[in-house]
């Protein structure tokens, strides 16, 4: 925990992180329920224990920056500027969603208006096209940073040698984000590596690199602005690995009984967005007349944002063969 | 008009679009002041400088996933693979991130990947392959091959110019031994559209790449022999130029695919089969291939000899189905 940063932000920012926080888990539990209904189609992946990442990291950049998250990133999406109502069309398979029906769930939930990239199955590379995005503002002389996230499973990737590599090389302005959650699927972090903490490897690359409690969205917030400030004033990347477990299995299929029941309990006790509540609490930035009005405006999105998904038409099948060109 | 030899139409045209336009930029392997391994890009590195010249390190996979993020920010990568059969080690990004995405989620990626390519310098497995077919499979991406110099800038101008990606792959063995003429000015060559290097009327020789010159050298001896061979220079696969394929093959009868691709799979199977679908009642013989064997591309002269189509073998099979 991080007992000092608390004092370093106004409520009104605490309670907005909270806020964006319980939006991911909210638009989460309704995926699950609206894929249990069989209104998605394909699967959906859970972000149950990684809302404290994508949300303390994604809030710390401004206009014009450029994200390139994965699929434990809801939040990232939601922050910067994803409506519930696309995402779900998305996972519905409607034209709302940003690929207008042709790729599934959070994958390809790309806006470029919105400086969001859309990523593939196989990461991390999302790794190297952030790296584009950052070169790109070096190349225009443009004060702007990218971000991107790759888990303990991509670290393994060839790729994200090469990425970490290349950016350094390049002094380029982008910030990497290694989601530590211990499993790549069903493949637990001691048969991936011999390390506890993935961050060792930035000295290889001449870079900085961190290890934080996932868990903490104001630890995540923190090292994060550190990074970004560093990649702003032209010192390049940063790593910040940060280390939480994914408190479900990897898609909806999967109940994750491979996780040792005790591990899955000392995790559980720590669900960022009940950790971050309880200290509001103790810190008298929250009470329950606040906590239920940001449930309702929770809640509220929600309702609209599923409303406005089952109102997207369907795909046309006439188009099927449209857009394969520029 | 002044006469190049293909890597100097290259670099002119590299020369001419950077100056153009201030987004095209270069990166790859020894392309910045040592000019590249086969000197396409000599030159630019001192005009340009590093930030539109950028030497990488060996990573493939990370430096065209930098291409595809740039590109998507409106910036036009020119990526350099040094020799052809190096793009497997950045196969990943092409063929799942760059060709998908302005399906899945409507991203441009103007970008142009250029490779050396092919055979014929006795250069060994790894430095010789022809992996076109990788590229034709994959919705999304053009691929390109010019045979002539005056193409090879027409051809990579309009692949820059492109809203979409480009697959630009250059016959390394015309690289010097090919010349022509080829105007100082910028000019582009469509994308998309054969051309007939030579008319004839008894059989359409279809062909691309450094396969061009040794067709257009096997109708010349057929000439001799009262046979009028028409050849067909591809210069794009995707999209492929379908109707001068089938108007040439409705006008002779017959039809010889030739590349120097390995034949199960190749590219000249789409176009047999093309042929077949479109073509099947105009036809006087089956439409035939003459590739390369599905052997890897063996070092040793006799044996790359064996392994690679030419003119003498063009010739023989043409023989034969001009008797079929």
């Amino acid at each position: 925990m991080s007992p000092d940063l608390i004092n370093e932000h106004s409520n009104e920012k605490l309670l907005d992180l909270l806020y964006w926080m319980m939006l991911t888990r909210g638009v989460d539990d309704r995926s699950e329920a609206l894929f249990k209904q069989g209104r998605f189609p394909g699967s959906i992946f859970s972000q149950d224990g990684h809302e404290a990442i994508s949300v303390g990291s994604s809030i710390v950049l401004e206009e014009g920056d450029a994200i390139a998250p994965m699929h434990r990133d809801l939040g990232s999406y939601l922050v910067r500027g994803m409506s519930p109502g696309r995402i779900f069309a998305q996972a519905m398979g409607r034209t709302g969603g940003p690929s207008r029906g042709r790729d599934v769930n959070t994958h390809g939930l790309g806006d470029l208006s919105l400086r969001i990239f859309g990523y593939v199955s196989h990461l991390p590379q999302s790794m190297g096209v952030a790296l584009g995005a950052a070169y790109s503002f070096l190349y225009r002389g443009e004060d702007r940073v990218a971000m991107t996230y790759f888990g303990d499973g991509a670290a393994s990737e060839g790729g994200c040698h090469e990425a970490l590599n290349l950016a350094a090389v390049l002094d380029a302005p982008i910030i990497f984000i290694l989601e530590n959650n211990r499993y790549a699927f069903s493949t637990p972090l001691e048969k991936q590596c011999r390390i506890e903490n993935l961050a060792i490897r930035a000295q290889g690359y001449g870079i900085p690199g961190v290890t934080i409690d996932g868990t903490d969205i104001l630890a995540v917030l923190d090292a994060t602005r550190e990074a970004v400030e560093r990649a702003r004033s032209g010192a390049g990347p940063s790593l910040i690995e940060c280390k939480n477990l994914r408190l479900k299995g990897h898609a909806i299929h999967d109940p994750a009984d491979y996780v040792p029941a005790e591990l899955m309990e000392y995790w559980k006790a720590r669900d960022p967005i009940e950790l971050f509540r309880e200290r509001l609490e103790k810190n008298g930035v929250l009470d329950e007349t606040t906590l239920s009005s940001l449930r309702s405006r929770v809640e509220n999105e929600i309702e609209e944002g599923v409303r406005w998904a089952e109102n997207s038409p369907w795909p046309e099948p006439g188009t099927l063969e449209e857009d394969v060109f520029a | 008009m002044p006469v190049l030899n293909y890597l100097e139409s290259i670099n002119q045209a590299l020369h001419q679009e950077m100056e153009r336009d201030e987004s095209v930029f270069v990166l790859g392997e020894d392309v910045g002041e040592f000019g590249g391994a086969f000197k396409a890009t000599a030159g630019l590195w001192e005009r340009f400088g590093g930030r539109r010249v950028v030497d990488t390190p060996m990573c493939e996979w990370a430096f065209i996933g930098l291409a595809n993020g740039a590109a998507m920010m409106g910036l036009k990568p020119v990526v350099e693979i040094q020799f052809a059969d190096f793009i497997s080690t950045g196969f990943d990004p092409i063929v799942q991130y760059t060709a998908t995405t302005h399906y899945r989620w409507g991203a441009k990626i103007p970008l142009v990947i250029r490779a050396p390519w092919g055979g014929g310098s006795c250069a060994g497995p790894f430095h010789s392959q022809c992996k076109e077919a990788w590229f034709t499979h994959c919705p999304g991406l053009k691929v390109v091959i010019p045979s002539t110099p005056h193409d090879a800038k027409g051809l990579l101008i309009a692949a820059i110019r492109d809203p979409n990606p480009v697959i630009f792959f250059e016959p390394k063995h015309l690289y010097r031994r090919e010349k022509s003429e080829v105007p100082e000015t910028p000019y582009t060559v469509a994308i998309g559209e054969a051309a007939i290097r030579r008319e004839g009327d008894d059989l359409s020789i279809i062909t691309y790449g450094a396969m061009v010159t040794e067709a257009l050298d096997a109708a010349e001896t057929l000439s001799g022999e009262d046979a009028s061979c028409e050849v067909i220079d591809l210069r794009t696969l995707v999209p492929l130029d379908k109707e001068t394929i089938l108007a040439s093959v409705r006008k002779t009868s017959r039809a010889l695919i030739v590349h120097e691709a390995v034949r199960t799979g190749g590219f000249g199977a789409e176009v047999a089969a093309l042929i077949a679908e479109e073509a099947f009642a105009a036809l006087d013989a089956p439409p035939a291939r003459l590739t390369a064997p599905d052997t890897p591309v063996p070092h040793s002269p006799p044996l790359e000899k064996a392994f690679r189509p030419n003119a003498e073998k063009i010739a023989a099979r043409a023989r034969e189905l001009l008797a079929y």
